[in-house]
Order: C-alpha cells, then structure tokens, then sequence
C-alpha cells in the first residue's frame, strides 16, 4: 500500500508571489517525516503541493516534479481528484461535517464517491474509527452529530475519516497543534500505529513531538521575510537533533533561532 | 508634547457610564416597540375582521353568480390561483437562482461576467413589481400572442423572486467555512460533489430562509398578476389556459364594492393569505429541520 514520495526542484506560488523554491527530498515509504521550521516557511504549502490541494487556492500555482513511485503526479493528463482519493490529508484545525452525523463523517469519502451497500460501510466504518482510536469512545453515539465531539475527538475523526478511503499516504498539517497533551499522546500513538501501513508526513511546531514520532526530519527556512521558503536539510531524526550539519538547523531546534 | 495615558487600575462603574447604559437601554426598548407596535395591530385588525367571514364556505366556493351585494361566496378560486402562481414561480425562480448563487461564489473566481452578473442581480433587486408584469404582459401576452395565464402571472413574479433568491443563497455559500471545501476535496470528491453534497446542505437552513422571504414576499404582490393573469370570478384550476385569480387580487377587488359583505370577504381573504404564508414557512422550517443534524442528534 504505502509509497514512496520523490520531489525534484519544486516551486510554488501564490499569484506571482513565490512561496516555496527549488526543493527536493525524497519521502520514505513505512515511515513517519517530520517537517519543521518557522512559521511561515511553506511547510504547509509544500505539503499540499504534495496531493494537489495547492491548486485549489485561487491564483496558486506549481512547477516541478513530485512522484509517487512511477507516476509524475503533476503529469498533463493526471486527473487531481484521484491524487487526493490516493494521498490523504487532515487538517491542522479538525474539520468534521456539521450536517454529518459521526458515522456519515467516516463514510463520507466512501458514499461521495461511490455506492457501497450499508454492510460494506459498517465495516469500513468501524475498521477506521478503531484505527484512530475513536471506536470505544463513540461506539454508541455513531448517529450523533460529529461536531458534538471534543476538539481531540473530531481530529481522530477526521483521521478517521481520511484513512477509511484506503489512501496511500496521509499528509498532517500540525494535527495536534489545537489539542490537549492527552489527546495529543493518543494520536501520536495512532500516528506510530499507521506508519506500518501508510507513507506519513507530518507537519510540527513541537520538536519533542518531531522527535517522538518520526523516522527522518526536514528543515525548512527562509532567509528573509518576503524570501521563498527553502528546504536546508533533512536527515534521519536523530542526527537532526543530535548532529545536525548546517547551522542553523542547530540555531532552531535548540531554540537560538531569530 | 502630549502623551495618551489610560486611567488604570480597577474601579467602580462611573455613573456616566450608568447613565448612557440605562438611555441606549430605553431607546433599544422603544425601537422595538415602535416596530412591534404596527404589526401586532395589522395582525389583530385581520384577525378580528377576517373571522367574521373565514368559514367553510369561504375555503371551498369561488364568487361565480354572487353579485356586488349578495351574501356568501369564497375564495377558492383565489386560494387555488395563489398556490399554482406562487409554486410555479418558486420552480422557475428558485433552481435558477440556486445555480446563479452557486456559480457566482463557487465557480467564478471574481471574474468579469461574475461582476456583471452581479450589477445585474442588483439591477433586478430595484424593479418594481409593476415593470415586471407590464415586461410579461408585453414579451408574453402581446408580442408572443399567449393569453392570459396563471403561468404568465407566474413567470412575472419568478423576475421578483429570483434576485432574493440569488442573495440569500450567495450569502449563505459565502459562510460556509473554506474549511469543509478542503475536507471534501482532500477525500477526492470532486467539486461539483462536493457543492451538491457538503456545501449545499450546510448552507441549507438559511437558503430555505431566504427562499420562504422571496416567496412570502411574491404571494402578495397584486399589480403583475392583474397585468398577466387578469382576473376571474369563477374557478379555473389550470395555471396553463385562461384567466386565473389570486388573494391579492380577490382582496382588492372584493374592498372596492361598497357593501359590508364585500368588505368582510376582502378582510377574510387577507386572514387566509397571511394564513398561506405562514403555513409555507412553517413547512419550509420543518423541511429544514428534518435535514437538520439538530434532529439527529
Ligand atoms: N492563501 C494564501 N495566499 C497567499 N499567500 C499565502 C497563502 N497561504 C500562505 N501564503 C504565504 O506563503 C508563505 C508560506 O506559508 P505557509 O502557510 O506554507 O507557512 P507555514 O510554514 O505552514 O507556516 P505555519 O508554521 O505558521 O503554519 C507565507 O509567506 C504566507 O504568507
Ligand atoms: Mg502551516
């Protein structure tokens, strides 16, 4: 299922501002990459050129390579809704659907985008909700509103809801950023948990969090305000935060930074 | 030089302050009364005047054989030619301004035919109603040769009904979170999916609203459906062929006889139009509601 990521020479713009330039990196199948630098640096843009949900900005555009294994995901006849069927993505703010009861939510990419009979979608619905460690908690409320959930338990549902198409790799943009220590521990768990199935990137303002969960880090910076954000090095986790080799990779974890 | 220094520190509520307090308070009051005051007396001036003639007869028999000073007779030609005219129009208005709204917000990306669309949403806005049942009566009835229908009356108000419907729905598309666009797209949904099944039904409670504003709004109007439907004593069921009655029309033509029998039918008449109205936006509401998460939850 999970597969690797190659990215060659990439830019991304929003109207004719450049927010990203020249990145390469390569993103490891069965393992979870970090991605940290300072606000405003592009991660997250870089992220979403990663399944075409930069496009969707009005004005956005991108040139370069990303591969997924063997096919150029920006090639010309490439249809954008299957890369985001197939590289999935949760949110940094959790984004349940308000007319959506919690099962409806984990259904959702099922039913939009096809038919599936109701005992079909009662096994996929319980095989993510437990996947994300949600089932116990709302195995007896699945008819309830998902937005009557705490702001942890509609992140692991829209976790849920993102693994329950079957996608290749999941993208998180600072998924624990609006959570509680607790519910962050559990969906790093999950996220530890996933990695044996999926291909994960994770966006992270937390470097003890980075260090928890991932296998490799990249840093990304800018070098000045107004500048395109860059990529300064990536390694595996632990020489990024034990020995590091640009400087200022080191001036940022250890906090010397600006 | 001067420089600006707050008073800091915690004190008590300085009494200017509890004196502005209790006047905005006594003027917010007044507002509302002000406000109240015309239409709970336009609401008990129908009540009490209306009763007198709302009965079964009135429901089920039209004004055909009953003369300028006879007793009885009904509305019903004019209930039956109000609903007709008000849902017709609501079929033209409401599928073409729900995809002029969802074209402007979610396709156009601000472009020059959005913003022309827009003036011209507008434009419409200002159009007395009069203009739009002369523009029926001249392009229809005149030009085209139609006769005189509850149809043609119905495409006069469906011009009145749809840029309401146009800027509900466009407001409501607007407050929908770019959020829940992103969620869907990120499951693969295309867009055109995506409108139909997450922004839709979010924005659906207040799309409704703003529907029910522009149908109370048409169920009234008199002048078009005089231009377009003309006018009748007798039943006819058939919107398509030959002239048709509504309650505004029955109401006006029924208070300028001068006796009191017509008078308390005009009055009854105006009970059972505010009656029609408010059962259409009770309907609506429940619509809404049973799509509602509300109920669900
Ligand atoms: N929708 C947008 N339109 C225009 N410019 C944008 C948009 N989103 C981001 N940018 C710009 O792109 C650059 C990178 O932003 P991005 O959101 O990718 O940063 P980030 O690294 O994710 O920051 P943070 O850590 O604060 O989330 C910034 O200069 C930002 O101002
Ligand atoms: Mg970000």
């Amino acid at each position: 299922m999970a597969k690797q990521i190659e990215v060659a020479e990439l830019d991304a713009y929003y109207g004719s501002h450049k927010a990203i330039e020249g990145i390469t990196m390569t993103v490891e199948p069965r393992s979870v990459t970090a991605f940290i630098g300072p606000s405003g640096c592009g991660k997250s843009t870089f992220l979403r050129t990663l399944n075409r949900m930069h496009e969707v900005i009005p004005g956005a555009t991108v040139q370069g390579k990303v591969r997924l294994e063997d096919q150029d995901l920006y090639g010309p006849d490439v249809d954008p809704v299957s890369v985001r069927r197939t590289i999935g993505m949760v949110f940094q703010r959790p984004n349940p659907f308000p007319t959506m009861s919690i099962f409806d939510n984990v259904a959702a990419g099922l039913r939009l985008n096809g038919r599936f009979s109701k005992s079909e979608l009662n096994g996929v619905v319980e095989e993510s909700l437990k996947g994300a460690n949600l089932w116990n908690e709302v195995k007896d409320r699945l008819h309830k509103p998902g937005s009557g959930l705490s702001g942890g338990q509609q992140q692991r549902l829209c976790i849920a809801r993102a693994i329950a198409v079957r996608p290749q790799v999941l993208l998180m943009d600072e998924p624990c950023s609006a959570l509680d220590p607790i519910s962050t521990l559990a969906i790093e768990d999950l996220i530890s948990k996933l990695k044996t199935e999926y291909t994960i990137v994770i966006v992270t303002h937390n470097m003890q969090q980075a260090a928890r969960v991932s296998d490799r880090t990249a840093f990304f910076n800018l070098a000045a305000q107004g500048q395109p954000g860059k990529l300064i090095e990536m390694a595996e986790t632990s020489k990024i935060f034990t020995n590091p080799t640009e400087k200022a990779t080191e001036d940022y974890i250890t906090g010397r930074f600006g | 030089m001067t420089t600006a220094t707050l008073k800091t520190g915690i004190q008590p509520i300085s009494t200017g302050r509890r004196v502005k307090d209790r006047v905005v308070q006594v003027l917010v009051y007044l507002a509302f009364l002000v406000a109240v005051v015309p239409l709970v007396s336009v609401l008990y001036l129908v009540i009490k005047n209306g009763l007198a003639r709302f009965d079964m007869e009135f429901l089920t028999h039209s004004m055909r054989n009953i003369g300028p000073n006879d007793a009885g007779g009904g509305a019903y030609h004019a209930i039956v030619g109000t609903l007709e005219q008000v849902l017709l129009a609501s079929l033209i208005a409401v599928p073409i301004g729900l995809l002029t709204a969802v074209y402007l917000v979610e396709y156009s990306r601000g472009g020059r035919l959005a913003r022309a669309i827009s003036f011209f949403v507008d434009v419409m806005t200002g159009i007395p109603s009069v203009v739009a049942g002369l523009f029926i009566l001249a392009f229809w009835i005149l030009v085209l040769g139609f006769e005189f229908s509850g149809f043609a009356g119905a495409m006069a108000l469906s011009i009145l009904m749809m840029p309401t419907v146009v800027r509900a729905t466009e407001e409501m598309l607007r407050l929908v979170p770019m959020d829940l666009r992103e969620a869907a797209f990120a499951l693969g949904v295309p867009k055109w999916r995506t409108i139909v099944k997450v922004v839709l039904p979010t924005a659906l409670t207040g799309i409704v609203t703003g529907v029910m504003l522009a149908v109370a709004r048409v169920a009234g109007e008199t002048a078009p459906v005089l231009l377009t439907v003309f006018f009748t004593d007798s039943i006819n069921t058939d919107p398509f062929h030959g002239p048709q009655m509504d309650l505004p029309l029955f109401i006006f033509s029924q208070m300028q006889l001068p006796n009191q029998t017509a008078i308390d039918r005009a009055w009854a008449g105006a009970l059972t139009l505010i009656l029609i109205v408010m059962l259409l936006n009770l309907l609506a509401r429940l619509i809404s509601w049973w799509r509602s998460p509300v109920r669900k939850g």
